[in-house]
């Protein structure tokens, strides 16, 4: 079981070059809103025709340019679960699920399992636009089940949803995508979503793919300036590579980095909770003054300019724990350091 | 009274009502697919008849159906029937004028139609024509059945290219609209207020039965909409 992807398109000014392979697994697609996701999801689903390429599923070949083969989405056997759930409004949940059921003699006995499976029998007669957001997502997964799927791809699926509610369901759709035997991808530009439901990811910017890889080969190499944003990076400055070290020019610091640093970075990354308050003896330690204090939710966002820095150089953010920062004696400049492993790498 | 051109007139507009409702939709849906440029000229190609004055209408169906003209003579010819100054020459006036009612409210239903509801049945296996008719149809089917209504009132009080196409023959070609006028040309009020009375009186039940029509279905769909 296994879905490989190898495709080119042009929509206007924009080119998507994707290829991966999702195993069976949940395969995150990752990447900044316009990056391409939901055009690469319906290239693979049939909905959009791709300009060269082709995409296999389970051994069939679903597109191939070269060979002429384009199936069409009816003969894909492919789900698509869709941001807003596309339920057909006129139906009810029993004739939705119905709806999927291909083979006319199970249709009966088909929707009974899944009306029981995914505990909608007491709406079964209820139209989407009676039913919770729950039961909404359930009614969605239960006709895609119903259509004996070979794949799934998940668009988004709780892009529009508050926190509470996005917290159940996620937790509900992950149980249901643990029973389903084939490659799941699941496309989210939200990365502690993606931490959560799936190992490997394959990031998407501006319309490219970046080799598979594990989620945390993502956070703890990112590689490229874009897949660090994705993983939650907020911090970046040019650098000049110096051996073990780099030279930030906007910042005027050096900073070591503990290993080999290729000539091929140009700039780095630095998480936002990697920068503290300087302890004694600290590597990587230099004195800052403080431009503004930001209370959060459960933490504290410290925004910091290097002394020496350039005036038009960006602010360094550092986020701590409240306690942490009520014990830091002087609040208007203070020293901080970043621990040389916790510098990203970044090549363009 | 001669009840003659009250149903010559429900004859024409049901007929001309039904062959609307097909053919509005079917270019409403086809057209919506096609490139820009070529979408616009048929928009207003198909549109014209709506904004043209009927008289227009009837003179340019005259050139192309009367016996001495191209279509006219090759039916005449082939078949041996006149296509004017029939009953049922009045329905090509009412099938062009009412046609641009029921394309344009049916394009707009089809347009504002959620497209991810095609794409999710098509993902489903559902074949197009399963989703046209178990989709598209019953979702779209408020403004449908809006152009549906339009179309049928202006079938029903069309006068001028009637008038021209069809003329007005007591008894063969007169319809309600033309019956009025022949009636006030020859002074004949107490007549004409007869026929006045009876076209109210239709437009009233139908339009009243539309709301009732619209009234259930908001009662059926209570808390439904996405």
């Amino acid at each position: 079981m296994a879905l490989s992807v190898e495709i080119e398109k042009q929509l206007g000014d924009f080119r998507l070059e994707v290829q991966f392979q999702a195993e069976q697994e949940t395969l995150a697609l990752l990447g900044a809103s316009g990056c391409g996701k939901s055009v690469t999801l319906k290239c693979i689903a049939g909905i959009l025709t791709p300009d060269s390429g082709w995409i296999a599923l389970d051994g069939v070949t679903l597109y191939d340019s070269a060979a002429k083969i384009n199936l069409p989405p009816q003969k894909r056997r492919v789900g698509y679960l869709f941001q807003q759930y596309a339920l057909f409004p006129n139906m009810t949940v029993r004739q939705n699920i119905a709806a999927a059921v291909r083979d006319r003699a199970r249709r009966q006995a088909d929707v009974a399992e899944k009306l029981r499976q995914f505990q909608l029998e007491a709406v079964a007669d209820q139209r989407p636009g009676q039913l919770s957001g729950g039961q909404q997502q359930r009614c969605a997964l239960a006709r895609i089940l119903a259509s004996e799927p070979r794949a799934i791809l998940l668009d988004e699926p709780f892009s529009a949803l508050d926190s509470y509610l996005k917290y159940q369901l996620e937790l509900e759709l992950a149980e249901t995508l643990d029973r389903f035997p084939g490659p799941v991808l699941w496309v989210s530009h939200d990365r502690g979503e993606v931490f959560r439901n799936c190992r490997r990811v394959c990031v998407l910017d501006r319309g490219r793919s970046q080799p598979v890889q594990t989620l945390e080969e993502l956070f703890r190499a990112p590689g490229t300036e874009a897949a660090a944003r994705l993983s939650g990076c907020k911090n970046y400055a040019s650098a000049v590579p110096q051996a073990e070290a780099v030279l930030l020019p906007e910042w005027n610091v050096t900073l070591r980095c503990g290993r080999a640093v290729s000539p091929q970075v140009r700039r780095i990354g630095i998480r936002a909770h990697h920068v503290q308050p300087a302890g004694p003896g600290a590597e990587n330690a230099f004195p800052c003054a403080v431009a503004r204090v930001i209370d959060d939710v459960f933490s504290t966002i410290v925004l910091l300019r290097p002394e020496g820095a350039a005036p038009e150089a960006p602010l360094l953010r550092m986020e701590l724990d409240k306690a942490a920062w009520r014990a830091v004696p002087d609040k208007s400049r203070l020293t901080v350091s970043v621990p040389p492993e916790a510098i990203l790498l970044l090549e363009s | 009274m001669d009840w003659y051109p009250l149903y010559n007139s429900l004859r024409i507009a049901a007929i001309s009502t039904a062959a609307v409702f097909f053919l509005g939709i079917l270019a409403a849906y086809y057209i919506a697919r096609l490139p820009r440029l070529v979408k616009g000229v048929l928009d207003v190609v198909l549109t014209l008849p709506l904004v043209l004055p009927p008289t227009v209408v009837g003179w340019l169906l005259l050139v192309l159906l009367g016996p001495n003209r191209p279509i006219g003579a090759w039916v005449l010819d082939h078949f041996g029937l006149k296509l004017v100054m029939t009953w049922w020459s009045a329905i090509f006036a009412t099938v062009v004028v009412a046609f641009p009612l029921m394309y344009r409210t049916a394009r707009g239903a089809f347009e504002s139609f959620d497209h991810t509801l095609a794409e999710a049945a098509q993902t489903l296996g559902r074949s197009n024509a399963w989703i046209f008719w178990r989709v598209r149809m019953p979702v779209c089917r408020q403004g449908i059945l809006a152009g549906t209504v339009l179309a049928f009132a202006r079938a029903l009080g069309e006068y001028g290219a009637t008038s021209m196409i069809a003329g007005y023959t007591p008894g063969r070609t007169a319809t309600i609209s033309t019956t009025v006028y022949q009636l006030w040309r020859t002074n004949n009020d107490a007549e004409a207020l007869r026929w006045v009375l009876v076209n109210i009186a239709i437009s009233a039940v139908f339009l009243l039965a539309v709301n009732l029509l619209e009234t259930r279905e908001k009662q059926g769909r209570k808390g439904v909409g996405r």
